[in-house]
């Protein structure tokens, strides 16, 4: 089934060097627009890596990483800034070891999220220092969001416990919805399900294809819970040492003998060549 | 919470081993720097030897020691009775020395200085509470259970007082602004309040960098040099005033901050603090050698000093003007300048105090805190680190650029001497101490690190000493600070809710 | 040409002493990740056990001079590496695990104790030592300016040298500094395969604080002069050397310290001597924010 309209996040050859040691190597794939597109490949291939070109964290050493903004146009990661990323091309993220603000209500986690609007609203802090009325506003529509995401994850209630002493399972979809309060375009989940029950690992789906459907959001998922990558992924993309060996529906990832091999490894005679 | 009732063995020998081993070290550490004093007479022997001062040092720290470990091993009624006869020995044998001055009993001193005396015996008095704490209250013993217990506890003080300082604070601030007019004031306690007021303005200021955007500013003082040289020179070569200079010594601090924040905010914390330190010292070195601009190491003289609406604190006013004893009608008097001092470094401080307090709830305030936190969530959020930074280096800078001025026209003299890395170094105490970000503490912090020394000047030579190991104690004992506790700066039970229901049209 | 060889030799001996300060701080800072701000300190009270032993030994009577310094550098370096041991024990054990602001605030607090501590206990005076080590080996004496290469000088360069090599072969041959090089790569592991980690750190500290006694001592000698607050600006200088040869590096802290030796030489030499403080310190800006890594550090990547 391809795409009806081009995809929203274009890869190609996407390079990255570490002194010697080649992270990835030559890359290509495509994210179709409101869907879920999973990376997966063993510890490793490199994909924590890929979020991180993609979000500005590091510079790729060679390719081409396209986003095709439905406002904004066509906007290329690979020359934006770290924090440009996501306030202009609206790619979001979220982290392997969770990043929250421990030290921070759960809402401030969320308004910090939508930083960039309050800013301009407050007339970067000059003209909501002097008392104009513009900014109050803007901060109660900044927490009606807010209020909107808690309610999606059962959050409300806690809304002002300091971030840090919530329960894990509700840390990461906390960090989930936060990055959603950026709104963004793409939403990148580095390993969302780890650490997560049968239970939290069932609602977060549900969160993800909410997020999908209700949102238009196209997700970029790295996930080593093969039941939660099959069961909501629309497309897979499989990495090892740094190179794509397979791509398609999760049906077919599932029968690929490439994929099979690198995860189970190579029978005992063709190991050594 | 058993771990006193089971008793817990206590191996006698190892523990004394322990306090030998300790004992030992002790002498090490001391037997040069302590035992011999090199002279500074060049007639007479070049070094004289003071070994009592060394044994002393050792068997205190074998008792104390011994005790620690009687107390760790649940034996605390031997310690109760030894420290709190050792303890009320001592303190009696230093008040007697106090009121008679007779040689006396006070041979039986363990150190020649009283400031360390009434140091031991306080030890000694803690070390008694302890002990009967431990006889009394069964409390575990395990150190990773009572950290917690104690961070909870701690934690909860800190609300307490943050509480309290809701009624406090006004409270405070209503002593603070009648404070010349209470009786016993004199000139002398108001020159001490206005020294502790300008640390408390200092230390707010520092807090925003520090506390809040969680930058560790180690060249505070040079901000504060340049407010000052920029009001002594505005002053000098323009023959400007106070209040038309305030703003650009403001300024042009600010200004100082951005330039050097621009290329260094990029450095991770350590790196930025070193940074900040050479900075300062640039500063210092600068206006120690810059000789035709800034006068050198003499420093700049007749700066002058603030008016009241242009009413001078005069006792004479130049031929055809008035001052301000001779507009009011009043009979001139010295201390009205002073007084008047008084009030314009107290509204600078109030007015840092609101700003941080308005700030801290703005979207800047809270991307400060945010970073403070966790930087690259804040990236991968949008929130662009550097800027956000400058802001706060640059708003910290100015509040120490008015303090700067503030600070010339009091003395009507400035020179480098005045902004060594020692002055940092005691206003980024005052905010460690406080507990970072905590607008009550830095109060209570400045109250203590510069009134209590000044009042008491025997005190004044310990007070660096006190000042370094409080640093070290504070954050070995609780690294956020001693009254640290922060309130969320906006909470969802304040607004309205329905917004759920509200939800379909907030899609995006 | 014989001005440019004295300041040659002049910045050589003087970026030995930074050199080996230096060493304390890039060792430290390798396995613990912090920067020890209160090394400095130890420097100075180096310094000072030196004087203190150097006038006790005038008192005593010793006066042949090999045996007085030999004396001298057992004395120092053992009773400074206790202070070393003894600030890590105290100061920065329990910190082990915060953040590293915490670490450096309590590093600056220890800093600002010790300064008072000797302050009070020797005075705020110099302390000035009569010559020790006098004369020296001169040079092209024809020309229009004698080169001198003090004997104080050769004994600064030879013992640096010295000790230099015998610390190269500890890192490098013994369990010692097997450990170390375990323990700068990953702490956690090194526990993990049976390292006493404690006892590593303590051991880094002690080596670092006797190296910098060492460096007190000449300092002593080659200055005769020193007070309570010297350790400030030498060990912000030697954290330059640190950072400028590649802060963890062993071999860059004595490049470094060379070449602010060198720097600070020739520009007090051919420039202006009362800014030379400055081109310390911006030397220091200039390489963190153009190259943090250093000559010869590794660099960092960021992790995420």
């Amino acid at each position: 089934m391809s795409p009806p309209q081009p995809a929203l996040l274009t890869v190609e050859h996407l390079t990255m060097r570490f002194g010697g040691l080649v992270a990835i190597d030559d890359v290509s794939f495509e994210a179709p627009r409101a869907k879920i597109t999973a990376i997966i490949g063993p510890n490793g291939a490199g994909k924590t890596t890929v979020f991180n070109c993609l979000t500005g964290f590091y510079k790729p050493t060679a390719g081409r990483l396209a986003l095709r903004h439905p406002q904004r146009g066509e906007c290329l990661l690979e020359r934006m800034e770290g924090h440009a990323i996501p306030a202009t091309a609206g790619v979001a993220r979220t982290f392997q070891n969770i990043r929250l603000f421990p030290g921070m209500s759960v809402l401030e986690n969320l308004l910090i999220a939508q930083h960039n609007v309050l800013m301009r609203a407050s007339g970067y802090t000059i003209g909501a220092l002097l008392g104009l009325g513009r900014y109050a506003a803007a901060e109660q529509r900044a927490i009606k969001r807010a209020r909107y995401w808690l309610d999606r994850v059962g959050l409300v209630d806690r809304a002002d416990w300091n971030a840090g002493n919530l329960p894990y399972g509700d840390q990461r979809r906390l960090e989930i919805v936060r990055a959603m309060c950026i709104e963004p375009v793409l939403l990148c989940l580095d390993e969302p399900a780890a650490g997560l029950n049968p239970r939290e690992s069932a609602e977060l789906n549900a969160l993800l294809s909410f997020i999908r459907d209700e949102h238009k959001v196209t997700l970029l998922l790295i996930e080593h819970d093969m039941s939660v990558v099959m069961e909501i992924s629309d497309h897979v993309v499989v990495l090892d040492y740094g190179r794509k060996i397979a791509d398609g529906t999760p049906d077919a990832i599932r029968n690929d003998p490439a994929v099979i091999r690198a995860y189970l490894g190579e029978p005992e005679e063709e190991a050594r060549p | 919470m058993h771990a006193n009732h089971a008793r817990t063995p206590f191996d006698l020998g190892a523990a004394l081993k322990d306090a030998g081993l300790v004992a030992g070290i002790v002498v090490l550490l001391t037997v040069a720097l302590v035992g011999a004093r090199v002279q500074d007479i060049s007639s007479g022997p070049p070094v004289v030897f003071r070994f009592d001062d060394v044994i002393a040092a050792a068997l205190l720290a074998f008792v104390g020691r011994f005790a620690i470990a009687l107390l760790r091993g649940g034996r605390p009624r031997p310690v109760l009775i030894a420290a709190l006869a050792f303890a009320l020995g001592l303190s009696a044998i230093l008040v007697h020395g106090v009121t008679s001055a007779g040689p006396g009993l006070t041979r039986l001193l363990p150190f020649a200085s009283p400031v360390i005396n009434w140091v031991i015996a306080i030890a000694a008095w803690i070390l008694s509470a302890r002990a009967a704490w431990l006889q009394w209250h069964a409390t575990s013993t395990l150190d990773a259970e009572a950290r917690e217990a104690r961070e909870a506890r701690m934690d909860r003080l800190g609300a307490m007082v943050q509480t309290w300082a809701r009624f406090f604070g006004p409270l405070l601030l209503g002593v603070a602004v009648v404070l010349p007019f209470l009786p016993g004031i004199d000139r002398r306690l108001l020159d001490i309040a206005i020294l502790v007021v300008t640390y408390i303005m200092l230390g707010w200021g520092l807090n925003i960098v520090v506390g809040l955007a969680g930058l560790l500013d180690l060249g505070y003082v040079a901000f504060y040099a340049v407010g000052a040289y920029s009001y002594a020179l505005l002053a000098l070569y323009f023959d400007l005033g106070f209040w038309t200079c305030l703003p650009f010594a403001g300024i042009m601090a600010a200004f100082a901050g951005i330039l050097l924040g621009f290329p260094v905010l990029r450095l991770r914390g350590d790196y930025l603090a070193i940074v900040t330190l050479g900075f300062g010292e640039m500063i210092r070195i600068i206006l120690l050698n810059w000789y035709t601009f800034t006068n050198g190491p003499d420093g700049l003289s007749g700066i002058p000093r603030p008016t009241l609406f242009g009413l001078p604190f005069t006792a004479n006013p130049p031929e055809g003007q008035a001052s301000f004893h001779s507009f009011f009608g009043l009979e001139y008097s010295p201390l009205d300048r002073i007084v008047f001092l008084y009030y314009v470094i107290l509204g600078l401080a109030l007015v840092t105090n609101l700003f941080t307090l308005r700030i801290r709830k703005l979207p800047v305030g809270r991307a400060w805190e945010a970073l403070r936190e966790d930087e690259i969530a804040c990236r991968s959020l949008g929130v662009h680190p550097r800027n956000t930074k400058l802001t706060a280096f640059a708003i910290g800078a100015m509040f120490g650029g008015f303090g700067g001025s503030f600070f010339a026209t009091r003395q009507g003299f400035v020179s480098p001497e005045s902004f060594t890395f020692i002055e940092s170094a005691m206003i980024l105490a005052i905010v460690v101490l406080g507990g970072m970000g905590s607008q009550i503490g830095v109060v209570f912090a400045a109250i203590l690190l510069i009134g209590l020394p000044e009042v008491f000047r025997e005190l004044n030579q310990y007070r660096m000493l006190a000042f370094g190991l409080a640093m070290v104690a504070i954050m070995v004992w609780r690294p956020r600070g001693l009254l640290a506790h922060r309130e969320p700066t906006v909470r969802l039970a304040d607004h309205a809710p329905g917004a759920a229901d509200a939800a379909p049209e907030m899609r995006t | 040409m014989g001005y440019f060889l004295q300041q040659l030799i002049n910045g050589l001996a003087l970026g030995m002493i930074y050199g080996l300060i230096a060493i304390g701080y890039t060792m430290v800072y390798g396995i613990v990740g912090m920067i020890n701000f209160a090394h400095g300190e130890i420097f100075m009270i180096g310094a000072f056990i030196s004087i203190i032993t150097f006038l006790v030994l005038g008192l005593v009577g010793v006066g042949w001079v090999p045996l007085a310094l030999l004396i001298v550098l057992v004395a120092t370096m053992l009773l400074t590496s206790v202070y070393g041991w003894a600030l890590e024990r105290v100061a920065y054990r329990p910190l082990r695990g915060s953040p590293r602001l915490a670490a450096l605030i309590t590093a600056i607090g220890m800093s600002i104790f010790l300064q008072n501590y000797v302050q009070l206990l020797q005075g705020a005076r110099n302390k000035p030592l009569q010559p020790v080590i006098t004369g020296g080996a001169r040079f092209l004496e024809g020309g229009d300016f004698t080169v001198t290469l003090s004997y104080l000088q050769m004994l600064i360069i030879l013992v640096t040298i010295g000790l230099m090599v015998g610390f190269t072969m500890l890192i490098n041959r013994t369990a010692l500094g097997r450990a170390q090089r375990a323990c700068q790569q990953d702490l956690g592991m090194a526990a993990l395969v049976g390292i006493d980690v404690d006892r590593t750190i303590s051991l880094t500290f002690v080596m670092g604080a006797s190296l910098a006694s060492v460096a007190g001592l000449m300092f002593l000698l080659n200055y005769g002069v020193i007070d309570f607050y010297i350790g400030f600006l030498a060990g912000v200088k030697a954290f330059t050397a640190a950072v400028l040869g590649g802060i963890g590096s062993v071999p860059g802290a004595m490049l470094g310290g060379l070449l602010i030796g060198l720097i600070e030489a020739f520009w007090s030499a051919y420039f202006t001597v009362e800014y030379k403080d400055v081109a310390a310190f911006a030397i220091l800006v200039l390489v963190l924010i153009f190259r943090p890594t250093g000559l010869l550090g590794k660099p960092e990547v960021e992790k995420v």
